[in-house]
């Protein structure tokens, strides 16, 4: 029997705060174990939490761009469990009044659009960090760092609408794509500031009952999301097929292995108790709030692709990665502002300028040569005051020292030469350096001709105008033949 | 009705253990809360919001700003074990909860 896989995904991100969501310590990651850590995020009795407003801030930022409702008023509440790496032996999580509900984000999978439903969009502290892998510590002990504790993350849940691994990975590449063009999130899965639970069931195509649902966990990375959900849709596959019945319960993805595991069930089920948290009164969200959030949202992904193609004829390819990034975007709009020349710029852009980052592992705010630099960069092409070639080396050495591009070609004394009566000496010297290559073009090997534009470059040392220079060449190697 | 398996259910959620004696006597004081919370059942609660907080605030916030954490030797001082600045507990299997 066939069978069709129903997923949600559970997407916590942890914000881009500088302090954490319930007190002032650091959110820093890297720092030394327990170096960020105060009584209140240690869980200490007596103290009283105080909620930081940008979390808030982000939460409705990432509610407006999801087109959730946004409640006009969130609560807090105790989620209470005991592990080590939560002192308090609860966590402050939200959950009948989260900030942000019934929302939706556009995917696009093979050309098609299709939605996929937000349920809800919820605060919460991030635990501490244990760490117990037998690699870094002795056998029968668990060590605790803290400094995590604290940090404020959004929850984000999604509808069982993902029907496919490759909508997943789709789901997921636009919602890092939004957190990070709202700068609430770096999206970095492999450090854990973006992390993805998955639950999954699988039902008969054509039926619409949902089946028993696995919980997957433990998966880093993008890649580790497509494997691991493409190897669950196969294990239940087959438990159905052999006519056994699906387990109720949460599986960890093992990468090397490249299978899920059971966490082993636990003996009961879980029950968090959860309550209105005491130490933290409600959060009343106006339409003045709203409004004003509303009103400082940057332009989205989708919406700045679409003007990217209006405005500047650009292919939706092109858009797509002009887009992927909204610095790499608004570089690229700024090189357009200056230069006035769209096509080229996105030639630049999407070519030497990508290629740099993408060598230099840097990121487009690391670069020293802003957009100023490209814009008076390609002007001076389109001037004819340097060739392409030159052009390309000058935006090397511009990546590297910042210093504007006129600057390096006077420097270097690489100005093109548009002087014919110069272009005239060398190619008079080329002629009379390569008889037999001469000889052969004059016979019809228009092969040759390459050979000797790239003498003649070499002895201007690049510099000549590719174009005069062509016209000059072919103008003298032709009178040679009337002459013969 | 509270039975003595609701009783261990909420002792294992608490992480603690108790004899049997025990357990009878919590049946027993159990039952006798909730049958005094059952009181509340015989307001009309129509068209009244739940309470969550009984103090009269809204939006107590701070601005994202830094202070000083402690000194890792206060955050630690009350550790019966620690190694290399970390926390130092017995063996736990498996992921975090959330």
């Amino acid at each position: 029997m066939p069978y069709e896989p129903v997923i949600g995904l559970e997407v916590h991100i942890q914000l881009s705060t500088v302090s954490k969501i319930f007190c002032s310590c650091s959110t820093r990651f890297g720092a030394a174990p327990n170096t960020q850590v105060c009584p209140v995020c240690a869980g200490l009795p007596g103290v009283l939490p105080v909620l930081n407003r940008k979390v808030v801030e982000f939460a409705v930022r990432l509610g407006l761009a999801t087109q959730c409702h946004i409640n006009r008023k969130a609560v807090f509440a105790r989620k209470n469990y005991f592990y080590p790496d939560l002192p308090k032996g609860y966590q402050i999580s939200q959950f009948d009044l989260p900030f942000c509900q019934d929302g939706k984000i556009d995917i696009e999978v093979e050309g098609k659009v299709k939605a996929i439903r937000i349920n809800r969009i919820h605060a919460e502290e991030d635990a501490g960090k244990s760490m117990h892998a037998e690699t870094y510590v002795a056998a029968g002990e668990t060590l605790v760092d803290l400094n995590r504790c604290g940090v404020p993350l959004l929850e984000v849940v999604s509808e069982p609408d993902i029907f496919s691994p490759q909508e997943a990975h789709a789901y997921l590449s636009c919602f890092r794509r939004l957190v990070r063009y709202l700068e609430i999130c770096d999206g970095n899965m492999e450090e854990g500031s973006l992390r993805c639970d998955a639950n999954i069931s699988l039902r008969p195509v054509g039926t619409t009952a949902l089946g028993v649902k696995t919980e997957i966990k433990n998966m880093n990375s993008f890649s580790h999301v497509e494997k691991a959900l493409a190897y669950e849709i196969s294990r239940q596959a087959e438990l159905l097929e052999r006519g056994e019945r699906i387990v109720q319960e949460t599986r960890l993805w093992n990468d090397g292995r490249g299978i899920t595991e059971s966490m082993r069930a636990k003996e009961f089920s879980h029950d968090y108790r959860y309550f209105p948290e005491p130490d933290l009164v409600p959060v009343e969200i106006d339409s003045q709030w709203i409004d004003r959030t509303r009103a400082e949202m940057p332009e989205l992904p989708a919406a700045k692709r679409q003007r990217f193609i209006g405005d500047y004829s650009l292919s939706t390819a092109d858009a797509e990665v002009l887009t992927e990034d909204r610095r790499l975007a608004e570089y690229f709009e700024a090189v357009v502002r200056e230069s006035g020349d769209a096509r080229t710029a996105a030639t630049w852009v999407l070519g030497e300028l990508l290629r740099a980052l993408n060598e230099r592992k840097h990121t487009i705010e690391q670069l020293r040569a802003t957009p100023a630099h490209l814009a008076a960069l390609l002007k001076l092409v389109a001037a004819g005051g340097i060739n392409r070639a030159i052009a390309r080396e000058t935006f090397a050495i511009m990546l590297e020292s910042g210093q504007m591009p006129d600057e390096i070609i006077r420097e270097r004394g690489w100005s093109q030469i548009n002087d014919s009566q110069v272009l005239e000496k060398a190619v008079d010297a080329v002629i009379a350096e390569c008889p037999d290559e001469t000889a052969a073009f004059r016979n019809g090997k228009e092969k040759v001709f390459g050979f000797l534009m790239g003498q003649v470059m070499r002895r201007t040392r690049g510099q000549a105008n590719p174009q005069q220079l062509e016209q000059l060449l072919r103008q003298k190697l032709d009178d040679g033949n009337k002459r013969y | 009705m509270i039975t003595v398996h609701d009783v261990e259910q909420i002792a294992r959620l608490a992480k603690l253990e108790f004899t049997d004696e025990e357990k009878h006597r919590f049946i027993k004081s159990f039952n006798e809360i909730l049958s005094y919370v059952e009181l509340l059942n015989e307001l009309d609660l129509d068209g009244i919001e739940p309470t969550t907080h009984v103090v009269p605030l809204q939006n107590v916030l701070r601005e994202d700003c830094l202070e000083f954490s402690l000194p890792r030797e206060k955050v630690m001082q009350n550790a019966p074990e620690q190694k290399e600045g970390l926390f130092r507990v017995p063996k736990v299997i498996g992921a975090s909860d959330e």
